[in-house]
């Protein structure tokens, strides 16, 4: 069952360690609409710290769902998820592992970069650290609710648009207590209480996604 | 060799795509080394049939069985038998085709011999391209590299959708050996085809999907 896991894991980290543009895309992404804020509003430091957790959770969802689009359609299109669903094995480990290839492949580099960004909106140290702690919290979240969409917009034209529609709602939860965190720190209340609900929406995403994903991609691979 | 008391059967099959009723009432019994050659024209309802033999989709009516239990109820047992090859090739581009057979091999839990899978790709024609990206082969070759795969699986059941589409007639030549030792091993095929077939001393069912009759093929 791990072996299965790990290989599917193995592989798409390989696929993506071949294809490097399309994963410094989604970080560019990132940092790109994170730095047209301060252009826009003004470089004014209390007002950039003010509104800086937020952009950067902002930036930090949609750079996962410019992603998650292809999550499930390139091996769709070349025939390869077929024979993944048709292992012996089951298709919520095969979603698993795609979702957690996904975390670590746009996931963590997002991370890697978030404090850089963090100090271009003035955010002291402290609050940095709360906002690495819930992005690392909340990213897997976005993974594991996108390979929902992207299992259920699978094979649709426009699939794409569709799947952001669909899955920034869900994205909500995460984004609230994500940026709260931060926000909490900064304003002195702490960040224990939304960091442990970001957690505990993270154990539910973990258990139940998954199984939600895997029987909307057989519905659409039939 | 392969159980000889395996079966695929087929019992008051119906499929519908959409409103319209592709066939129904279908029955048929696959043995250990028996070839099911599925004839049709095009839209009749072959690569429909290949799908629910395989489980990726639900019958509208009956149900596909195998050693006399229905596949759902034994996805994991079947698709561990079973091996599909469909219209893509579910080869990677960006691989060679060396590690296109290891993660073949990973993603059905069994464990990859590089010796076996470059002999094999070697047999198929595939000696200059071992460590190219499959992304600049051939149709052809890309389609070699599937079927080595499929060599590969070891599966007792063959489900195949034109499978010789694209390849030279040295390649279908090889395939067509390469059947007849699968099914004189007590392996079981199903597959699709236009092409005609040279397997002599192979017991092949033939079963005509739609109401389209087409010359007989070989």
């Amino acid at each position: 069952m791990h072996r299965f896991l790990l290989a599917v894991l193995r592989r798409d980290l390989t696929l993506a360690a071949r294809r490097r543009g399309d994963w410094l895309i989604a970080q560019f992404f990132f940092v790109m609409v994170a730095s047209l804020f301060p252009l826009g509003v003004g470089p004014e430091p209390a007002m950039l710290a003010r509104i800086g957790p937020g952009v950067l959770w902002v930036a930090a969802t949609l750079a996962s769902l410019l992603s998650l689009a292809r999550l499930f359609s390139d091996d769709h299109h070349d025939g390869s998820l077929e024979h993944m669903v048709l292992s012996p094995e089951p298709t919520v480990l095969l979603v698993l592992g795609k979702s957690l290839a996904h975390w670590l492949i746009y996931g963590i580099p997002l991370l890697l970069v978030a404090p850089i960004l963090g100090i271009q909106f003035n955010l002291s140290w402290e609050a940095i650290r709360v906002l690495e702690v819930s992005l690392l919290l909340g990213t897997p979240i976005l993974s594991l609710l996108g390979g929902v969409g992207a299992a259920l917009t699978l094979g649709l034209r426009g699939g794409g648009v569709l799947l952001t529609l669909l899955i920034l709602p869900l994205y909500v939860p995460a984004l609230i207590f994500g940026a709260g965190a931060v926000d909490g720190v900064m304003a002195g209340t702490g960040a224990e209480a939304q960091l442990s609900l970001l957690g505990a929406f993270l154990v539910l995403s973990l258990m139940i996604a998954p199984w939600i994903a895997a029987a909307a991609l057989r519905v659409s691979l039939e | 060799m392969y159980a000889d008391s395996s079966t695929l059967s087929v019992h008051e099959l119906a499929c519908a795509r959409g409103d319209r009723l592709l066939f129904k009432g279908m029955n048929f019994t696959l043995k250990s080394g028996e070839l099911l050659l599925v004839q049709g024209g095009n839209g009749q309802g072959k690569t429909s049939l290949l799908r629910l033999l395989t489980g990726l989709a639900r019958a509208e009516d009956g149900e596909v069985r195998w050693c006399g239990e229905p596949i759902a109820k034994q996805r994991e047992i079947y698709h561990g038998e079973m091996i599909y090859l469909g219209h893509a090739n579910g080869v990677k581009d960006d691989l060679n085709p060396l590690e296109n057979l290891r993660f073949a091999a990973g993603l059905q839990g069994r464990g990859f011999d590089p010796a076996l899978a470059a002999a094999t790709l070697q047999r198929l024609g595939l000696r200059r391209c071992l460590d190219l990206p499959c992304r600049v082969l051939s149709f052809g070759q890309r389609r070699r590299v599937a079927l080595a795969a499929l060599l590969l699986a070891g599966a007792s059941l063959w489900i195949l959708d034109e499978p010789l589409t694209g390849l030279d007639i040295h390649a279908v030549a090889l395939m067509e050996g390469l059947i007849r030792d699968h099914l004189n091993a007590g392996g079981m095929m199903v597959a699709t085809t236009h092409q005609a077939l040279n397997l002599e001393g192979v017991a092949v069912q033939r079963l005509l999907v739609g109401n389209v009759a087409i010359p007989e093929l070989s």
